[in-house]
């Protein structure tokens, strides 16, 4: 058993911990602008821009399903914003139409394309499949060391490492415009901040986060990573950098507490089966979520 | 592709008794959807829909565990649908307990509570597909929707229910609309606010829990969602709304299930939304009281005044006009030639809108309070919108020589 750890529960959860990292850091500011519900709309319309680029290309490769996918994000974020303006609505309610409307051709397309020879369907693209992402090569340390071994590892991980780095990037380096921005937008208009080249930038990268991560884990974990830690953190902190680490912190454990739950926690109680990691990973985070809401010490804010 | 008998048959209700049942049941459904989802839209709360939508997937999990546990299938719908509600219940107080007691705002309680209760939903769901307790096919329809395969008393049931809920929205219109419309005067004609929010709570749900097997729990906020926004291209009255995205709602529904019944692979739930959406879409773009071609026609018909007075004016101050769509306005009712001076007609009509501009500049003199509603009304024939008396009037102040006022333009 112990050879098999390595490829078997450290990849997979290391896979969970990129995904669910590279959301949180981005959720922070989502839910601070209030456009936490952007994540949710946006990873529904990733299920169209794939079924579209299966459609176009008729192959299940991954680049033109991820550009696909990025697409049909901006899209979708140009959609609510034309309803938006036109219709005069609530921005939840026009966020409301689009994502539902366009994930229902998502679904339409698929029934009507032929996928029956590839695995590909609703559920999958809800909570993927995180337990099957392993390494069977990595039977033991010195897999790290063998570059053919270390060429079988999932290209998952290569990506979502790929995406946090990204994410993290844009934070340091457009920390300023991006604090500014979120807190008061007036003022940085007014001071030469590009505030919509920042917006439109954080939607993009909720979208290549979302993609990236719906590809490896489920747009379920995708939503959830995207809110949960992030609201979590601020019920622990009024300072922003202290709430991007508990929200890295959260997103970290609830990764890791979710996997090993799914999997060896299940055998712990004695039940012979595994359940879904992705549900897992997003219960965990919710119940992380709840206890912060409960004891968190900036639960009610600066004004309590 | 689509098959044209097949779907007039769905269409008269002749394809098959299970089909016309839910066709009626998503009649209705839309229809309750359409209602509710405007007193949604109007109290700004249209995505607690969504949380409520999928929090119901943990409750339908567990109600299958205990009917199987008790010996039964564990498809036993109405059981199922219960379970949903409990859980739809458990996870709108969650969101309330949220924005009430941290500093959350709804849309982070929303997105919260939506996916960590999906995602229980989810580990409930692989915990029953590990069981592998037998015909566990029907929980994942919960998901998407689906009615091919329903059975004749689920979707009964589904009917039944569908018509309880328009009852309870048809007997509560009054009181809902009330408090949308203004809640001052709601309050002070003795409506209990707080209790007519719950009410209109307890009618998402029900709506969503009804939707649950026929529409699917990701796409069931749509019906609550898309005819009301919808609906508010087509009226800004309240009352005009609520009908119309009632009808809205329960063409989607009509047409949806017709059209699923007729073309293969068409599941019923995401063809019920695109219907739904496509009616979106005509009334963004055509609907005559805020669409988008209708605007446009109304920004047009308004700047063509704005030049016909100016050019108008510029004739009878013997101006040239180099404005071409001045001069185009002008042209097409021929009160310039084409090397652009005046004819007869045209000058009778300079007169006449100069004489216009100064009664409208007295009228306004007299009147600054009605200066907003006249910056569009003053380019009409003033005789179409104040009384003969309020002319006469202006025109007596007008000839008495202390009051001339100098033609001013719009």
């Amino acid at each position: 058993m112990d050879e098999y750890y390595l490829g078997l529960v450290l990849v997979p959860t290391l896979i969970g911990v990129l995904a669910a990292v590279s959301c949180a850091l981005l959720g922070n500011f989502l839910v601070l602008r209030k456009q936490s519900l952007m994540g949710d709309a946006v990873s529904h319309v990733v299920l169209p821009g794939i079924v579209v680029a299966f459609i176009a290309t008729g192959s299940m490769a991954v680049a033109p399903m991820l550009l696909g996918a990025a697409v049909a994000a901006l899209i979708s974020a140009l959609l609510i914003e034309l309803v938006r303006n036109l219709g005069k609505v609530e921005p939840g309610a026009a966020m409301g139409v689009v994502f539902t409307a366009l994930f229902a051709l998502g679904v339409v397309l698929l029934e009507q394309s032929d996928t029956r020879n590839v695995h590909f369907d609703v559920e999958h693209a809800l909570y993927g499949n995180l337990e099957s992402l392993v390494w069977l090569d990595g039977t033991g340390l010195s897999a790290l060391f063998d570059s053919q071994a270390l060429a079988d590892l999932p290209p998952q991980l290569g990506r979502l490492a790929m995406a946090t780095v990204v994410v993290v990037l844009f934070v340091v380096f457009f920390w300023r415009q991006l604090v500014v921005s979120t807190f008061d937008p007036v003022f940085a208009q007014a001071s030469g901040v590009p505030v919509r080249f920042i917006g439109a930038t954080l939607i993009s990268l909720v979208a290549v986060v979302a993609v990236t991560a719906f590809e490896a884990v489920g747009a379920i974990i995708t939503i959830a990573m995207l809110i949960c830690p992030a609201a979590a953190a601020r019920l622990m902190t009024n300072r922003l950098v202290p709430q991007l680490l508990w929200s890295v912190l959260f997103a970290i454990v609830s990764a890791v507490v979710g996997f090993w739950a799914a999997g060896s926690g299940m055998e712990l109680i004695g039940s012979g089966f595994s359940v879904s990691a992705a549900g897992m990973i997003a219960a965990v985070s919710g119940i992380i979520l709840g206890l912060c809401a409960c004891i968190g010490p900036q639960r009610m804010g600066a004004l309590a | 592709m689509i098959d044209v008998s097949a779907f007039i048959n769905a269409v008269t209700f002749n394809a098959g008794y299970n089909t016309a049942i839910v066709a009626i049941g998503a009649v209705l459904l839309g229809w309750a959807g359409g209602t509710v989802g405007t007193f949604l839209l109007l109290r700004q709360r249209s995505l607690v829909s969504d949380a409520l939508s999928h929090a119901t997937l943990p409750g339908v999990g567990v109600a299958f565990l205990v009917m199987a546990s008790l010996g039964g299938t564990g498809r036993f719908l109405p059981g199922l649908l219960l379970g949903a509600a409990i859980s739809a219940m458990i996870g709108l107080a969650c969101v309330e307990w949220l924005t009430r007691k941290t500093r959350l705002k709804s849309d982070a309680a929303i997105g919260a509570v939506l996916s960590s209760f999906f995602g229980l939903g989810v580990v409930l769901l692989t915990v029953i597909q590990s069981l592998g307790i037998g015909r566990q096919a029907g929980i994942g329809n919960f998901l998407l929707g689906s009615t091919s395969g329903m059975l004749r008393n689920e979707a009964i049931t589904l009917a039944v229910l569908a018509l309880c809920v328009a009852l309870l929205v048809f007997l509560f219109r009054r009181p809902l609309t009330l408090v949308c419309f203004d809640e001052i005067f709601a309050r002070t004609s003795g409506i209990n606010i707080q209790r007519t929010d719950l009410l209109l709570m307890f009618l998402v749900m029900a709506v969503t829990v009804t939707g649950l097997r026929v529409v699917g729990l990701i796409l069931v906020v749509a019906l609550l969602i898309i005819p009301p926004v919808a609906a508010r291209f087509w009226t800004d009255k309240t009352n005009v709304m609520i009908v119309v995205s009632g009808a809205i709602g329960a063409i989607s529904g009509f047409i949806g299930t017709a059209l699923s019944a007729s073309v293969p692979n068409f599941p019923a739930g995401p063809v019920i939304v695109l219907v739904a959406a496509v009616l979106f879409v005509i009334s963004l773009l055509f609907a005559p009281a805020r669409g988008v071609f209708s605007g446009l026609y109304r920004s047009r018909t308004f700047s063509n005044k704005v030049h016909m007075r100016q050019g108008l004016l510029a004739i009878l101050r013997g101006e040239a006009i180099y404005d071409r769509d001045t001069i185009k306005v002008l042209r097409a009712k021929k009160f310039i030639r084409g090397d652009g001076t005046p004819t007869r007609t045209g000058l009778d009509a300079a007169e006449n809108a100069a004489r216009e501009e100064a009664l409208w500049s007295c009228y306004l003199r007299d009147n600054p309070d009605a200066a907003y509603r006249a910056a569009r009304m003053r380019l009409d024939p003033i005789a179409e919108r104040l009384t003969a008396g309020e002319i006469s009037e202006l025109e007596k102040q007008f000839s008495s020589p202390t009051t001339v006022v100098s033609g001013s333009t719009a």
